[in-house]
């Protein structure tokens, strides 16, 4: 029947990209999140004729999890611990079933809603972004810049990623935009080299905060993860608790390798903080569910576009909630 | 987990019983865990769903074929589908067209559309001696028209400059000026990039699409993309449309199961895979290798490619035109044998490979199949006469020491060989043709045969 056919018969509603940029997060995050596939919630009254839940409502909603890239085990998971709630004929309609659902969600998100606060005292605080290639690592250093320019920081930028071309340039072009000092040396130079000049420099000028590029990786190749190893054993010599934070940035556009990414960057660094960029696009980040349930890793910031601005600090409300109920307006009865 | 579900694969492989035919009953757990398989490997729900559709159609009531066990049918089933729905053949640009051809690139941010530009741009340039001009049209992200520029630098391609305060279709037009003066070949156009449901941005691209008039527009996306890639590709595809697609970063651990997902929805080929991130690693896209990936399990195929196509065909052949003129199988024949299964690595790896019934201890087969074992065996035959090797019977007390004595093995070894061919002479003759994979099938259940130990 139409099950299979929900997403690939989506029907075409772009329409609603205009949201005004003062709307508030919440709504421009909803929006966003919904801005063309409808998730969970405005979809769940669609697979509850009458209202009245069974199993197959939970087999559908399994569907929808995995569709958001959640991943077959998370998926089992959670549909397990919402069905221990309709055994106790606690879900007894789809609000209910709503309100376990978000729970269950909650349950796993709310433990890693760890925001990310700067400490100076010892000296300048080092962010070392890591993530495979792509992610927006160096979108993501010009929007944290802005970030704490904003919270009256100082701030300055390493450009580690020697390797990618004019991936110096780009980084120089953030550090233009913000007004912020960029520390650079010739392409191909020692990555490791460069970012410990880049914390001395910081060092001596007093600077609060240290954003260090580096050049995208794949987790499976071992000597550019020894890299990165070698980069923070270089700055700990010289300073024990930096770099303070390990940031991973993941693509929500990305499936369930992500997962096997934060593992393995995890394992190889640990990881203090993960940030999840692109979600202003149709793809939901669910792989984050997985990897919160497993690893628990702090994430710190959802990417909401592609300038300096389009960055939030995570809330696991507002992150669930906008998946569960962004219902938009125009989305009503848009298929069937 | 992937690992798991490989390992789960194979069990429910095992435990496909009864014989000669495939069934709905028979097939079902394995469905299952390839259902699996594909949504681990991110192949978008509906895309998996609809393909387990047509596998289970395929299958039911399929006959199997006597060299295999209805698990490998079934298999073979599954991969054949893959195969067919990821592109059968590889399909390689169209660049007959008048030059100057065009090619863009389009796809979502990050994706590899720049470093892809350049690879084709090697490649078109150093096989198919095209010259080549590269542009840029990314007026958005900082320094992504330099990216470019140095790349072109770098392969030794023509370049046309552009800035980022110049509209976009602004760059085609003047690009495809210079080309022509140039007289380049081939003129590729990197566009910046996007998401699908950025009307605006999309907007820019048709628009970009309008002027440049491509003769191939590719869609480039990574191979660690999750589900949501099937949208973003119905949608450029829609909008553009599409001629083909390039998967990135497939270097990676990824399995890849989006080149399924953006391949069902699109029916457009996937021409080539991105394996790393200098110019030259570019790859034509194989199907076959991609479908292996995809399901995790190129172990369990690999074997049944190999009892079905690696055994020597010739020598099977002669094997079985001699047996059905009705001459015996010698010891010259036990030693092709045997060389056969030296070169798939021997019977411990084929058991490794093997989905074996519950209850057989593995370990305890390998140690006694084992490649020494084999080539001890093979040693003994070598040292006979060929005389020797054609009639077994001859071979008396005296000579099985002399036999044993050149092999270096005690002489209870030469009497084990002699068993064992005996045995399998046997069973020769119950065969009328077939090599290998025959003699294989007939084997005790769990065991080897005597001698083999
Ligand atoms: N829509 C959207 N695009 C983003 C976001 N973050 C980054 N991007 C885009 O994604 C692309 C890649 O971003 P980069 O910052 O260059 O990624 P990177 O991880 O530094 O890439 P490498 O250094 O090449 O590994 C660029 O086109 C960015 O503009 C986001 O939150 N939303
Ligand atoms: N390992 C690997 N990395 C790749 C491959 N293709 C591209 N990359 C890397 O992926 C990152 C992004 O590549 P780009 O070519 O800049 O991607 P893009 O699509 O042009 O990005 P935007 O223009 O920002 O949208 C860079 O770090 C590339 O080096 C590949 O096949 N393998
Ligand atoms: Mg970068
Ligand atoms: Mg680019």
């Amino acid at each position: 029947m139409c099950r299979c056919r929900w997403i690939l018969a989506l029907p075409d509603d772009r329409k609603q990209s205009g949201q005004s940029p003062r709307a508030g997060f919440l709504s421009r995050l909803r929006a966003k999140l919904n801005a063309k596939a409808g998730w969970l919630g405005q979809d769940l009254r669609d697979f509850v004729p009458g209202g009245r839940i069974d199993e197959d409502t939970l087999e559908e909603l399994e569907a929808r999890l995995v569709m958001a890239d959640v991943g077959v085990s998370a998926t089992s998971r959670i549909i397990a611990a919402l069905e221990k709630r309709l055994v106790r004929r606690e879900l007894g309609d789809v609000d209910a079933l709503r309100a376990g659902l978000r729970q269950t969600l909650l349950d796993i998100l709310e433990p890693v809603e760890r925001p990310l606060v700067p400490d100076s005292s010892q000296g300048p605080f080092v962010v070392l972004m890591v993530g495979v290639n792509g992610a927006g690592k160096t979108t993501t250093i010009g929007k944290l810049a802005r970030r704490f320019l904003s919270e009256g920081r100082t701030v300055m930028l390493a450009a580690g990623d020697t390797f990618r071309a004019a991936a110096v340039e780009q980084l120089q072009a953030w550090g233009e935009r913000n007004r912020v000092p960029v520390i650079a040396q010739q392409p191909g130079a020692d990555p490791a080299a460069v970012i410990f000049d880049a914390y001395e420099a910081a060092r001596a000028r007093g600077i609060d905060v240290l954003l260090a590029d580096t050049a995208g990786r794949l987790q499976n190749q071992q000597g550019l993860m020894d890299e990165l190893t070698k980069i923070k054993r270089v700055l700990a010599r010289k300073e024990p608790t930096a770099p303070q934070e390990i940031m991973l940035v993941l693509d929500a556009g990305l499936g369930q390798n992500a997962l096997s990414q934060a593992e393995k960057f995890n394992d190889a660094l640990g990881v203090t903080g993960i940030t999840v960029t692109k979600l202003d696009g149709s793809a939901k980040g669910g792989i984050l569910l997985a990897i919160a349930d497993r690893l628990a890793i702090p994430v710190r910031f959802i990417g909401i576009g592609e300038a300096a601005e389009d960055m939030q600090t995570f809330c696991a409300t507002e992150y669930v909630d906008a998946l569960l109920d962004g219902r938009t307006a125009n989305r009503e009865g848009a298929h069937s | 987990m992937f690992e798991n579900l490989s390992g789960r694969l194979k069990e429910a492989l095992g435990n496909i019983t009864g014989k000669g035919r495939l069934t709905e009953a028979n097939i079902k757990d394995t469905l299952r865990q390839v259902r699996l398989a594909l949504l681990e490997a991110d192949v978008a729900l509906p895309v998996a769903k609809a393909f387990i559709e047509r596998v289970r159609e395929r299958a039911v009531g399929e006959q199997v074929a006597a060299s295999l066990t209805p698990g490998q049918a079934l298999i073979k089933i599954i991969h054949g589908e893959l195969i067919a729905l990821l592109g059968g053949d590889a399909v390689e640009l169209d660049l007959k067209a008048r030059p100057p051809v065009v090619i863009l690139l389009a796809g979502l941010q990050g994706a590899g559309k720049t470093t892809t530009a350049a690879k084709l741009a090697r490649r078109l340039q150093e096989k198919n001696k095209k010259r080549v001009m590269l542009v840029s049209v990314d007026v958005h992200r900082p320094a992504a028209i330099l990216q470019l520029e140095k790349l072109a630098a770098e392969i030794g391609a023509l370049h046309c400059a552009s800035s980022a305060d110049e509209e976009p279709v602004r760059i085609v037009e003047r690009a495809l000026a210079e080309v022509r003066q140039s007289h380049a070949d081939v003129l590729i156009v990197d566009t910046a990039g996007r998401l699908h449901v950025d009307e605006d941005m999309m907007d820019e691209v048709v628009a970009v699409h309008g002027a440049a008039r491509p003769h191939e527009t590719l869609f480039v996306v990574d191979a660690m993309a999750g589900q949501d890639a099937v949208n973003a590709a119905r949608e450029f595809d829609e909008r553009l449309p599409l001629t083909g697609m390039v998967l990135t970063k497939a270097d990676g651990d990824a399995k890849g199961g989006v080149a399924l997902s953006v391949r069902e929805v699109t029916g457009k080929p996937i021409r080539y895979l991105g394996v790393g991130e200098k110019t030259e690693a570019l790859e034509v896209f194989h199907p076959d290798r991609m479908a292996s990936r995809i399901l995790g399990m190129g172990d369990v195929l690999s074997l049944v490619e190999e009892i079905e196509g690696k055994v020597d065909r010739d020598k099977a052949d002669k094997l079985a035109r001699k047996l059905r003129k009705g001459r015996s199988f010698d010891l010259a024949d036990l030693r092709d044998q045997l060389e056969q299964m030296l070169s798939m690595g021997g019977l411990a790896a084929m058991l490794d490979k093997l989905p074996l019934p519950g209850g057989v201890n593995a370990s305890a087969l390998k140690s006694d199949a084992g490649e020494k074992q084999i080539r001890r065996q093979i040693g003994i035959i070598n040292s006979m006469t060929p005389g020797e090797r054609r009639h077994p019977k001859t071979i008396n007390g005296s000579r099985k020491r002399r036999i044993a004595e050149g092999a270096g093995l005690p002489v209870q070894d030469v009497n084990r060989l002699l068993k064992q061919h005996l045995t399998m002479e046997k069973m020769m003759k119950k065969m009328s043709r077939g090599g290998m994979k025959k003699l294989l099938r007939g084997l005790p259940p769990g065991g080897v045969p005597p001698g083999l130990g």
